[in-house]
């Protein structure tokens, strides 16, 4: 029993530590984001590979997962005769859920996992000392661009998979399925609201903040060699999947 | 130069430094000996500001560095060039990117003109034909080189070496050495390098330091260390004359 108890309380320590350490990041990033110099150039490059690069992966997912949902949300309607809210279900379902949570989950496997494993490799490597002992800081240099080019491209991103999803469902229900498709579209304009894809695009721009402070907290603490890095990548993964999945939760509550 | 005042450090339970006491003289060479995990890396980050000590002074031109802010700290950094372990060249940038690189971030100077440093920095080091080639295409003693070029660039008062010649062939390690030494006479440095290469110290060394256990133990010219009579350090020497033999 004291075994178990102190396991919790090192677990409790461990994962308030991190939160409190990801906090004082963030709190500097804000810092850093107002003092000179600015960093514009890297900005715009990990805008390129954070999202100019995931276009492809997103516009697959996007257009799968609308195609999917169409198929899956007849088979549901049909029984009570509710086809005619195919349109309407698929597009609520992309822009206010799907898009930017399967957007955010794949940018997190794909930009925030090299992130983690970049900076890490950096830190291991004393690349970020001897960014340091050049009097440049490594956080304006490196993790300020990061963190702000994933909170401007994953609202973009996720409006890619909105669009390219609601696209998929259009095809599938009308094409394939045999809706009217003055009927699938009118439904749609009828019952989708603007805030319904503003609340999507918030939550996407959270959910960026959340996958780049992650990636790049743990790259940056990262220790040990390979070994080190190949955790910091995977810890990086888990941990902001869970946190885009909680985080998800809570900001479909406050924005309900 | 730097005067380094009973400075402590921890890492958990690990009690690395241990009150180290050190002055380091203007326009000389010293050399930090010590056993490997003993700390000397961990010495040279702190005379950086790289690691923070948990108590003592570290005072850089009468300036205690431990207590500045984060910004005042950059403005002292611009004094040193350091050399790391394995260069820690940015791999994304090849060998004359990474020279530029400090020249760009601190000295708003014509692209021509910067181009003209980067050449005459990989010039003093052998490396003007590899200007354009990416650091991992160079062999070890190559990416030294083009690191110390990079520690040079924005031609600083002090250089900090940590273990430059570590993993390197004797040919390259006197190729380093000699560097070390011209480059100090040349540009009238102030150098710190760690090493446990007893050589190498012989050869560029105008004070030796000894850290031993978390403490500066003995500390004095070559002479004065060849006639130690501390234990570590003796054994040390022996090993050393033991090989020369051989």
């Amino acid at each position: 029993m004291k075994t178990f108890i102190t396991f919790l309380g090192r677990i409790t320590i461990n994962i308030l530590g991190e939160m409190g350490g990801m906090a004082v990041m963030l709190a500097k990033t804000i810092i850093l984001t107002f003092t000179p110099p600015f960093r514009i150039r890297n900005l715009i490059k990990q805008m390129e590979i954070i999202g100019v690069n995931s276009v492809p992966v997103v516009l697959l997912t996007g257009l799968f997962t609308g195609m999917v949902l169409a198929l899956q949300g007849y088979y549901g309607f049909k029984k009570f005769g509710g086809e005619s809210l195919l349109g309407a279900t698929v597009t609520l379902s992309m822009t206010r859920e799907l898009g930017p949570v399967l957007t955010a989950l794949m940018v997190t496997a794909r930009a925030g996992s090299a992130m983690a494993a970049e900076l890490g490799t950096m830190k291991v490597t004393e690349q970020m000392d001897a960014l340091a002992a050049m009097a440049v800081d490594p956080l304006q240099y490196l993790i300020v661009p990061r963190i702000w080019a994933s909170i401007l491209m994953l609202p973009l991103l996720t409006g890619l998979a909105d669009a390219i999803g609601i696209v998929g469902g259009y095809i599938i229900g009308v094409k394939l399925l045999g809706i009217d498709p003055g009927i699938y579209v009118q439904r749609t304009i009828d019952i989708v609201q603007l805030r319904d894809i503003t609340d999507g695009l918030i939550k996407a721009a959270v959910f960026g903040l959340l996958l780049a402070l992650i990636g790049c907290y743990k790259g940056y603490h990262t220790k040990g060699g390979a070994k080190g890095v190949g955790e910091a990548t995977t810890h990086a993964v888990v941990i902001a999947s869970i946190a885009i999945l909680i985080g998800d939760y809570i900001l479909t509550s406050l924005l309900m | 130069m730097i005067d380094l005042i009973d400075v402590h450090k921890s890492f958990n339970t690990q009690h690395v430094l241990r009150g180290v006491n050190l002055h380091i003289p203007k326009g000389k060479t010293t050399v930090i000996l010590g056993q490997s995990g003993g700390g000397k890396s961990v010495l040279l980050k702190h005379m950086l500001g790289l690691i923070k000590p948990d108590s003592g002074q570290i005072l850089v031109d009468g300036v205690d560095i431990t207590k500045l802010s984060d910004k005042k700290l950059f403005a002292i950094r611009k004094k040193f060039g350091m050399l790391f372990q394995d260069a820690a060249l940015f791999d994304s940038l090849t060998i004359g990117e990474n020279v530029a690189f400090p020249i760009r971030e601190h000295k708003r100077l014509p692209e021509k003109k910067i181009q003209k440093i980067v050449k005459e920095k990989l010039a003093l080091v052998g490396l003007e034909e590899h200007a354009h080639k990416m650091p991992s295409e160079l062999s070890g003693g190559m990416k030294k080189r083009a690191g110390l070029a990079r520690a040079i660039a924005l031609d600083p008062e002090i250089l900090l070496f940590d273990e430059p010649t570590t993993g390197l062939d004797p040919v390259m390690t006197k190729k380093i050495d000699h560097l070390i030494i011209e480059t100090q006479k040349n540009l009238n440095l102030t150098c710190v390098v760690i090493s446990h290469d007893m050589a190498s110290t012989f050869r560029i060394a105008h004070n030796i330091a000894f850290l031993c256990q978390g403490v500066i133990a003995v500390q004095g010219t070559p002479e004065e260390i060849k006639n130690t009579d501390h234990p570590v350090l003796k054994e040390f020497l022996e090993g050393f004359l033991r090989h020369q033999e051989a």
